[in-house]
Parts: C-alpha cells; sequence; structure tokens
C-alpha cells in the first residue's frame, strides 16, 4: 500500500520538474484530500488569487497517508513554494535537515507575534518561525448530558469529582470512558492530560523533548493518577482490539458515558445518532490545585521549503493564510478554530467552549506524537496502550521508555 | 543473380550459436541485477550507516546489528516468525485433506471446488479484515461464541497470549486453499494404474494413501512447502491490517519491525530497517538455498 504511495509521490515529483514555475506562480502541496478540508483550500486558493491577480497558484492535493512520504521525496527532489504540514517537533527534522525556509519576517511584517500569540512557541525551533498556523482543534472529555442528568452527575471540575462520578457510572452498570486504542495515538491524548494537569506545561514539553527521563518520580505520578482509572475498570475492556471510531458506539448506545478526544470526533457521534443536546464538552479537570491550565491543541500549519523557486509570493501567501479574514472562512468551513485571535469566533456549541477554553489556556501542547520525537512517541505510545492493559508493570514499562530515551536523544 | 560469398563469414554469423542464448536472457538478467540484485547490495550498503532518507548517512559500521541484539522488539518478532513458521506448514496437511475430500465425481463438484479455492482468491487485506471483524469485541462472532462457552469475551487481538494466533489462523485459510489447488492438480496426475495394482493386492484406506497416493504427490508437496515457508517469512499484510503489530507490539514479525523502523509515520530509520531486512533475508536465504539444492538434485536424478 504504502509502497504504490511512494511511488505516486515519486510519480508526482517528477511531474513537478517538468513543470519550471515562472514569476508570479507558486505551488501549493498538500494533504487536504478529505472533502471538507479539500473544499476549504479551494477557496482559500480563489480568495488568495482574488486578492492578488498577478498571482497564479497551483495546487497538488495529495491523499492524507501518503503525504507523509511524499513530502520526503519532493521537499528534496523538487521542492514547490508552499507545504502543509504539523506545529512542533514534527516539523523539526525539516527544520534541521535545512528543508525549510525561515518566515519570522512574515511574522514581523504582519504582527503575527500578537495575533498567533498561542501558536508562537510551537512554531519557534532556535528563535525564529518557521511556518504559519491556519487551525487547531481542542481536545476535551466529551460525556452523554442525559446520562450525567440521569444518575444525577454534575460535569466534575476535580480530579476526587472526576473519580467520584465515575465510581458513580460504574455502580450503575456504566462503563466511565469509552477508548479505542488499536492506533495507539488515543492513549497519548490521556498521558498528555494527565502529564499537564500532574506536572504542568513546562515539565510536559521538558519531558517529550528528551530532557527528563522517564523514570522520574514526576512521570510515575502520572502513571499513579492514571491507575486510580485503569485499576477500577473506569475504561472499557478491550480496548486495544478497536479503532477510535468503533469506540463510539459505546457512548451513543450509552454503554460509556464519557470519552476524551480531539473535537473531530463530535461528528462520528452525531453521525452515530447522538443529537446535539445529548453531548456536552468538559475541560480536563484540575488535578495539582493552582497549576496554570494548559490544554491540547494540534496545529497544522503552513511552511515554505528552502528549496522554493519564488518565495516572495510564498511569503504573500503565507501572509495571507494568517490574516484574521482567511482564518474565519476557512476555519468555519473546517469545522475547527482559527488561530488567529482577530478572527471571528465560530459558531459551533462545541468549536465555541473550545474556542473559549483555548483563548484561556497558559499554552498549548500539540499532542504526544507530535511534540515527541517520532521514534520515542511509537514507543511511548505503545508503553501506554500497554499500561491500560497491564496497570501493575508501570515500573518496567517505564524503564524501557527510559532506555528507548537515551538511544533515541543521545 | 549470384549470391555474394564473403570469403570471411562476419563476427556475427561465427558467434551466432553462442551469442543466441545471452540475447535471449538479456532482458530477464537485466531486470533481476536491477530489481533484485542492486537493491539487494543496496540494503546492506546502508544497514552499515545512521540515515533517514534526509540527511547525510553516517557510517557506523555494525552499529545497527549490535543494537538489533538488544532490542527486546526483535526478539519478539523473531519469536513470532518461528511460530509462523511452524503454524503455517499446517496449511499442508490441511490442503491435502481438503484436496482429497473434494477429489471426487459427484454433481457440482467444480462449484464446491471453487468455493474451497475462493479465500485465495481474496485479497489479504480483506481476508484481515473479515477476521478482524469475526474476532472483534461484542459483535464479532467468534466472541459470541466463546462468550456462550466460557461465559466471558476474550479479544484474541488485544490479547497478547492469543494475537499472533489468531492472525496466523487468518493466514492459514487462504494458504490452506493454495495448497489445496496444488494437491488437486497432483491428484489429477495420479496412475490409476498403481491404484488399481494397489487395490487389487488389498491396499485401501491410510495404507492406500500412504504407500502410493502420497509418493505420487511428491512434487506437490514440494512446492506447497516452498510457497508455505517464503509465505510465513514474509507474512506482513495480515500484521498490517489486524493488529499494527499490537497490542504494544506484541505481534510484530520481522518484516513489519522492518516496515516500521523504515518507512512507517514514526520510522525513518532507513539503516536499522535495512539491517533487519539483511537478517530476514538471510533467514529465507536458508530455506532458499536448501530448496534450491534439494531441486537440483532431482533434476540431476531425472
Amino acid at each position: 500500500m504504502t509502497f504504490i504511495q511512494g511511488l505516486q509521490g515519486l510519480a508526482l515529483s517528477a511531474a513537478f520538474i517538468s513543470s519550471a514555475a515562472f514569476a508570479g506562480e507558486i505551488t501549493i502541496n498538500s494533504d487536504h484530500s478529505d472533502p471538507v478540508p479539500k473544499k476549504a483550500m479551494e477557496e482559500l486558493i480563489a480568495d488568495f488569487q482574488k486578492a492578488n491577480p498577478d498571482i497564479k497558484v497551483k495546487w497538488n492535493n495529495f491523499d492524507h497517508e501518503g503525504y507523509k512520504s511524499a513530502i520526503r521525496n519532493f521537499l528534496t527532489a523538487d521542492a514547490p513554494d508552499v507545504v502543509a504540514w504539523y506545529a512542533g517537533n514534527r516539523m523539526e527534522p525539516f527544520v534541521k535537515a535545512n528543508l525549510f525556509a525561515d518566515v519570522t519576517d512574515v511574522w514581523t511584517a504582519n504582527g503575527l507575534d500578537d495575533q498567533l500569540k498561542s501558536a508562537s512557541t510551537s512554531m519557534t525551533i532556535d528563535g525564529k518561525k518557521w511556518g504559519v498556523p491556519y487551525t487547531y482543534y481542542q481536545w476535551g472529555i466529551y460525556y452523554r448530558k442525559d446520562i450525567f442528568a440521569a444518575q444525577g452527575i454534575t460535569p466534575p471540575k476535580t480530579w476526587a469529582e472526576l473519580l467520584a462520578a465515575c465510581e458513580k457510572l460504574k455502580a450503575a452498570g456504566i462503563t466511565p470512558f469509552t477508548i479505542g486504542t488499536k492506533a495507539l495515538w488515543p492513549t497519548a491524548g490521556w498521558f498528555d492530560y494527565l502529564d499537564l494537569r500532574v506536572n504542568g506545561y513546562e515539565f510536559h514539553m521538558e519531558l517529550t523533548s528528551g530532557k527528563v527521563p522517564y523514570t522520574d518520580p514526576r512521570v510515575k505520578a502520572v502513571f499513579d493518577k492514571w491507575a486510580e482509572l485503569v485499576k477500577p475498570g473506569y475504561f472499557i475492556a478491550n480496548h486495544a482490539a478497536i479503532d477510535w471510531q468503533d469506540a463510539v458506539p459505546q457512548l451513543v448506545q450509552g454503554k460509556a458515558a464519557m470519552y476524551l478526544m480531539g473535537n473531530f470526533a463530535v461528528a462520528t457521534m452525531k453521525d452515530g445518532g447522538l443529537k446535539e443536546d445529548q453531548i456536552g464538552f468538559l475541560q480536563f479537570p484540575e488535578i495539582t490545585p493552582g497549576l496554570p491550565v494548559s490544554e491540547e491543541a494540534p496545529t497544522d500549519t503552513f511552511h515554505i521549503p528552502a528549496g522554493a523557486k519564488n518565495k516572495d509570493d510564498a511569503k504573500k501567501f503565507l501572509a495571507y493564510v494568517a490574516s484574521p479574514a482567511a482564518q474565519s472562512k476557512m476555519n468555519a468551513t473546517l469545522g475547527q478554530l482559527p488561530v488567529n485571535n482577530k478572527a471571528e469566533k465560530p459558531k459551533d456549541v462545541f468549536l465555541e467552549q473550545g474556542f473559549e477554553m483555548l483563548s484561556k489556556a497558559h499554552a498549548l501542547a500539540q499532542f504526544y506524537d507530535r511534540d515527541a520525537n517520532a521514534e520515542m512517541a511509537k514507543a511511548g505510545m505503545e508503553g501506554f496502550q500497554e499500561f491500560m492493559v497491564k496497570p501493575d508493570k508501570a515500573d518496567a514499562i517505564l524503564a524501557r521508555l527510559e532506555k528507548i530515551r537515551q538511544r533515541v536523544y543521545k | 543473380m549470384t549470391q555474394a560469398v564473403s570469403p570471411q563469414p562476419g563476427f556475427w554469423k561465427k558467434n551466432q550459436q553462442k551469442l543466441a542464448p545471452w540475447l535471449f536472457l538479456a532482458p530477464g538478467f537485466l531486470m533481476f541485477i536491477i530489481y533484485v540484485l542492486v537493491p539487494i547490495f543496496e540494503s546492506i550498503w546502508i544497514s552499515f550507516h545512521d540515515w533517514d532518507g534526509l540527511g547525510a548517512k553516517v557510517w557506523i559500521g555494525l552499529g545497527n546489528y549490535a543494537e538489533l541484539l538488544q532490542d527486546d522488539d526483535f526478539y519478539t518478532s523473531l519469536k513470532n516468525n518461528i511460530i509462523w513458521l511452524v503454524l503455517y506448514l499446517l496449511s499442508i496437511p490441511a490442503g491435502l485433506a481438503v484436496a482429497l475430500f473434494l477429489n471426487q465425481t459427484v454433481p457440482g463438484i467444480r462449484l464446491y471446488k471453487s468455493l474451497f479455492f475462493f479465500p485465495f482468491v481474496l485479497s489479504q487485506v480483506v481476508v484481515g479484515l473479515m477476521f478482524t471483524w469475526f474476532y472483534a469485541p461484542d459483535f464479532g462472532l467468534f466472541s459470541k461464541l466463546i462468550e456462550e462457552i466460557t461465559g466471558q469475551q476474550i479479544a484474541i487481538l488485544a490479547d497478547e497470549r492469543f494475537v499472533t494466533y489468531g492472525i496466523i489462523v487468518a493466514g492459514l485459510w487462504p494458504q490452506t486453499a493454495y495448497c489445496m489447488i496444488l494437491y488437486l492438480t497432483g491428484l489429477n496426475n495420479i496412475n490409476p494404474e498403481q491404484v488399481e495394482a494397489a487395490r487389487m493386492d488389498g491396499a485401501k484406506g491410510l495404507k492406500l494413501l500412504w504407500h502410493v497416493i502420497l509418493p505420487q504427490l511428491a512434487p506437490a508437496t514440494f512446492i506447497a512447502m516452498v510457497v508455505t515457508v517464503i509465505g510465513s517469512l514474509r507474512s506482513f499484510d495480515l500484521v498490517s491490517i489486524m493488529t499494527a503489530g499490537g497490542p504494544y507490539g506484541s505481534s510484530q514479525v520481522l518484516s513489519y519491525f522492518m516496515y516500521e523502523q523504515a518507512l512507517s509515520e514514526y520510522g525513518f530509520r532507513m539503516g536499522y530497517g535495512a539491517a533487519i531486512a539483511v537478517v530476514l533475508f538471510l533467514i529465507m536465504m536458508v530455506f532458499i538455498t536448501l530448496f534450491i539444492v534439494r531441486m537440483i538434485a532431482q533434476e540431476r536424478n531425472a
């Protein structure tokens, strides 16, 4: 499968070579292949061309999975002028390999340091900016309002309240949390939030950038909190056999009451038959009192490859994408949140809550597999999954992760 | 018209007999060199480097191999590969049994044969998906059945004790069909006179099968053996579709491990992946050499 996609990538990069760009033309490569992102992108390009009639945009749209390997081919072989990618550690390999261009001037010239403040740290490496963010979405606990009401539970604000709610639900024969960990990453949402609430953002960043050993007692403390949910059986059984979508029916059928997920899951819940007033959103409860509250908000971004032929016009495009008007319109279509704090607030009830929550956040984490080095992330998430099945092996798992950390960040 | 007779025959004329076979072989040779030999040596070369596919290659000698020896995932993969190898061989007797069962003349036998052959025609991805649903907790047929019998559910694909066996069962389904077809063609070529002679001498049942039928099926058994052993070592599709190596890496096999390290979203360790590939290649070479030696010996005898 991936081999074919690799071939497609090669074929495409070969195709780019034959189309030498002339002045006033920019080529954009991106992976907006799903219907909704595709529409958002089409609108964005049309509006940009209307605003800049002298620039012609050529857009190559890749399928989502194939893009991840294709980008490595086209960045080195024949770079386009703009590429879509992700913030944080995901862009680091390309920055370190000198494949992305420094766009700090776009930020300073357009006042983006202020307008895109919430994503500023995740776009910065070595004190320079390497791209502009255009969208993100919130993570949090989605819960069944009607079940909470029937059981007389008010949305928990603290860890103790959450545990009490779980106990009540479990006693009523309802599993508190649904999750599907086959693809591993849903476990990372839990680890991130527990770490952000137990130790805070600064520690979480130190850990994900490999500066703190996994055998540190503060990491153990995160697992201890996690065990308070795992050991009493507050997660559905057999979660390692299913994907995140397969965990949604548990919520829809009322067998489970809560789901820690990204906002994209709301659409799946609604498709499954839940009405909007059945779904509630709550911020992940406080654990260590008084800790500045940070959130998880994976950010999607645009970058200029170092080998771009038309960097001037590409920078115009980046500035346009960063503008409040463009972000308002694009995210209204995407059903996600604009990063620009001058942009219009979204209409959707969950996005409104998310916008509210993220604009007050102390800092934003990107998600474990974007903040941590890719190899570490893979091993880490495997460890989280194993822990959720065998909580007693926490020490062995952490020792193994530490061994891998030492090798990866040598 | 006089025919021009050249005093000295040309180079082509002189060497035509010798050159022609090489010319006919050339396209095949060329393909083999470009697509098989060169990549093999390239992989071996890359396996001595630390390389992420983007930056510069750094020569680390046997570093990747040393790391491999320390890597728990490598041993898990190796162990699973051995389980695959042993259990996958079950498809040979199973295929033989089905073939013997289907080797009769009743109305509609062609339909039955094609139904039994059906799983081999399916893509491995489809087979993997079907078995994933079969094992799925809550709604899968198998989980329901287990729940009826034992009173509790076992999520095969989420349980490190059973996951590899669960995937192998899925793999055996199409592989048995493949072996069956090999044996069915073999059974068509059985010498009826020998069978009749044996019957006259009073051989029947298992004795007839063992002493008369099976020896005649030896070529089919050999081919079935080759494809099954090679098939078990390159098992990748099912692992990738059904578990992606999970839960927590316990159903890894070498080929998937290699893919994950070198090419997946979290990998791009080309050197390390290449080292795994080299190890897998060496293991395969053992079997391939055995098979080739046997084949050559047979050809000499014939």
